[in-house]
């Protein structure tokens, strides 16, 4: 393997126009220096703890359980402020921000999650946040856009190329790249180049951090069993990292989307290539000239071409199973956890939750199968009921 | 005698102050962005840069993300874009460098890609997102093939890394003259210039400077400050764009334009 700096395994790396090699190298410069400063980390908890609402539940579903034959447990970040595990994230990278000297913010966004999130943390730090957002994005979540203008933040609508989330990570690189000097590009996911799919992991890992103590507390034991959602893949890396060296299988489960066929799904890992884009050397979404091609999901957030460097490495090295899971299994997925928790789940976290229903005869009554909820569901409900014929 | 490689070749252009005109290859037909091509070369441009169409050109602005767009929509592939060499090649032996993004290089495999350069009569490839840190495999195909491995330098750049890249760089070195990515300014910045003599005073390499170049009066004011070569790309691909449907017109109008700029840095030499 690989132990070039800025890889994981073969993947990563900084491939970026020479502009943003100098951003580069401070962030990881900055980055390594306040880490493990005392004062860093205790603002950064107290901001977690206070504000944003950790540590997050892990709840046994009983009704669930019963029907899968195992125990089954979500982790909350669902009950995070803002709806997701997004903030963890966005908490994290703007106190470095601030602590770099960086006068403003700015982030992609798909569904408008990371957006919300980033809006949120800027406004309580006293960043100003600019959210570049597909054209398309911003129609299909107008009630994030108005929750990210709510809290101050100002959304550029991205008309380019296929006007979704890869696209506005195109502008909001080319926006860093006349703004470096002091801006912070406020990466959403464990994507980009060298050192964002690190720093997101990190801010990430609180999730695999808390399951791992709380399951121990409550079960004695380790989880048989990690099942997360991955699409660029900051929610799964942040619950499997911590628990990488323990025996813990563990399972992505990306965006099968209305098929396998090429620009109807966004599952990477099951039906991409290795490829460079935004940044880093990963499996990619692409046709044999290396175009990257359009993706399909029912849910924004898993629409996405790449993923995460560190889930390609864990991928070629079979540490992790993905998994997919089509849209209309998702959308069974998000009615039954509904349904029979009083829980109701995002679309993106609905792929991990149908890979337990519908995988549950590979679970022992006795294995505990840990689910990353990793967000709510309330965001995807006018779009859900629109599916239904119930448009309000 | 032995044949010139394109590294001798580009520096050959650059013994005069040069100008490189910037074209999409493919935009908006593949058989339109030859005729361009050699309507740039008629109007006396001294080294012709390709940009190689790709779906997420991020150091790009909305003009030239636009022309990659036509291109790809048309049809290109990489096929079709050393196609398109090929097909300049039968015209005029001017030096023809790729603009190109890492994945397209990357997904066709680095001396695949660079062998193909070759045989299709390219003398030059910057890989615009790839950092001097990454470039091992790259150089070791531009070694081998004798193609110029070119890169950029910008503001950003330290003093330490600047010091790699002109040691790595041949053909010519990219000048950035701005932050941010291709598309007109108003002015050619004043830290171009304080770069420009810092990057001088290192390296022989001929040293061009392009983003945002579009007037006589910055191709002037570039030369005099002791550039080798001045690049202009998004001006060129807007008179593209505005007379879409009408070939003729584009190529009288760059023809006439690529001859203002070169007598603009003709009358500075």
């Amino acid at each position: 393997m690989s132990t070039k700096h800025g890889y994981y395994g073969g993947f990563g790396g900084r491939f970026v126009p020479e502009t943003l090699m100098a951003a580069l190298y401070e962030l990881d410069s900055e980055y390594l220096r306040l880490k493990d400063d005392a004062n860093f980390k205790s603002e950064l908890n107290s901001y977690l703890s206070e504000y944003a609402g950790r540590e997050t539940p892990l709840t046994f579903c009983k009704n669930m359980s019963e029907y899968c034959g195992c125990k089954v447990y979500l982790k909350r970040e669902d009950l995070v402020h803002g709806g997701a595990h997004k903030l963890n994230n966005t908490l994290g990278q703007a106190i470095l921000a601030r602590a770099m000297g960086k006068k403003r913010l700015i982030a992609e966004t798909g569904a408008g999650q990371h957006g919300v999130a980033t809006a949120i943390a800027g406004a309580v730090l006293g960043l100003p946040v600019e959210v570049f957002m597909g054209e398309e994005d911003c129609e299909r979540q107008k009630l994030n856009v108005f929750r990210m203008e709510l809290m101050g933040a100002k959304v550029h609508p991205v008309s380019s190329g296929t006007k979704t989330l890869k696209d506005a990570t195109n502008e909001a690189l080319r926006e860093w790249s006349k703004t470096v000097d002091y801006t912070h590009y406020l990466i959403g996911s464990v994507v980009g180049p060298h050192p964002f799919p690190e720093i997101v992991r990190d801010f990430q890992c609180v999730i695999g951090t808390e399951t791992k103590e709380q399951c121990i507390k409550k079960e004695g034991r380790l989880p048989s069993a990690l099942v997360a959602c991955v699409g660029g893949g900051s929610n799964a890396i942040g619950m499997f990292y911590p628990m990488l060296n323990d025996d813990v299988r563990m399972i992505g489960v990306e965006a099968g989307g209305k098929s396998l066929a090429p620009g109807e799904n966004g599952a990477t890992l099951n039906t991409g290539s290795p490829g460079v884009l935004h940044g880093a050397l990963s499996y990619l979404i692409q046709n044999e000239d290396g175009q990257v091609k359009e993706t399909h999901s029912v849910s924004a957030g898993l629409d996405y071409p790449g993923v995460g460097p560190e889930h390609s490495m864990l991928h070629d090295m079979k540490r992790v199973e993905y998994a997919y899971a089509m849209d209309d299994e998702v959308l069974d997925a998000f009615s039954f956890l509904s349904r029979t928790e009083g829980i109701i789940p995002a679309l993106e976290s609905s792929h991990a939750i149908s890979y337990v229903l519908k995988n549950r005869d590979e679970f022992e009554k006795d294995d505990i199968v840990v689910i990353c909820l990793s967000g709510r569901g309330d965001k995807d409900v006018a779009q859900v009921s629109k599916m239904y014929g119930r448009d309000f | 005698m032995a044949e010139l490689s394109g590294k001798d070749r580009l520096s050959a252009a650059f013994k005069k102050p040069g100008f490189v005109a910037y074209t999409v290859a493919g935009d908006p037909s593949v058989s339109e962005s030859v005729l361009i091509s050699k309507a740039l070369i008629d109007g006396g441009c001294d080294v012709l840069e390709l940009g190689v169409p790709f779906s997420d050109p991020v150091a790009d602005g909305s003009v030239i993300q636009a022309a990659d767009k036509r291109a790809l929509d048309a049809g290109i592939t990489t096929d079709g874009v050393f196609g398109v060499v090929k097909e300049i090649r039968k015209y005029s032996g001017v030096p023809i460098v790729f603009l190109v993004y890492l994945n397209i290089v990357f997904r066709r495999g680095f001396d695949r890609f660079y062998d193909e350069a070759k045989e299709a009569g390219v003398d030059g490839i910057l890989i615009v997102d790839m950092p001097p840190e990454e470039a091992e495999t790259a150089l070791l195909a531009s070694e081998r093939t004798g193609i110029a491995q070119i890169f950029l330098v910008t503001q950003t750049t330290s003093d330490e890394r600047l010091d790699m890249i002109v040691k790595m760089a041949s053909g010519f070195i990219y000048l950035v003259s701005s932050l941010g990515v291709t598309g007109k300014r108003d002015d050619v910045s004043k830290e171009a210039f304080s770069l420009l003599k810092c990057v001088k005073a290192k390296t022989k390499i001929p040293v061009a400077v392009g983003f945002g170049v579009s007037e006589k009066r910055h191709a002037e004011e570039i030369i005099k400050e002791g550039a080798d070569g001045v690049i202009v790309g998004s001006a060129i691909v807007s008179v593209i764009e505005k007379n879409l449907g009408n070939c003729e017109k584009i190529c009288s109008e760059l023809k006439n334009y690529v001859k203002s700029m070169k007598d603009a840095i003709i009358s500075k030499n």
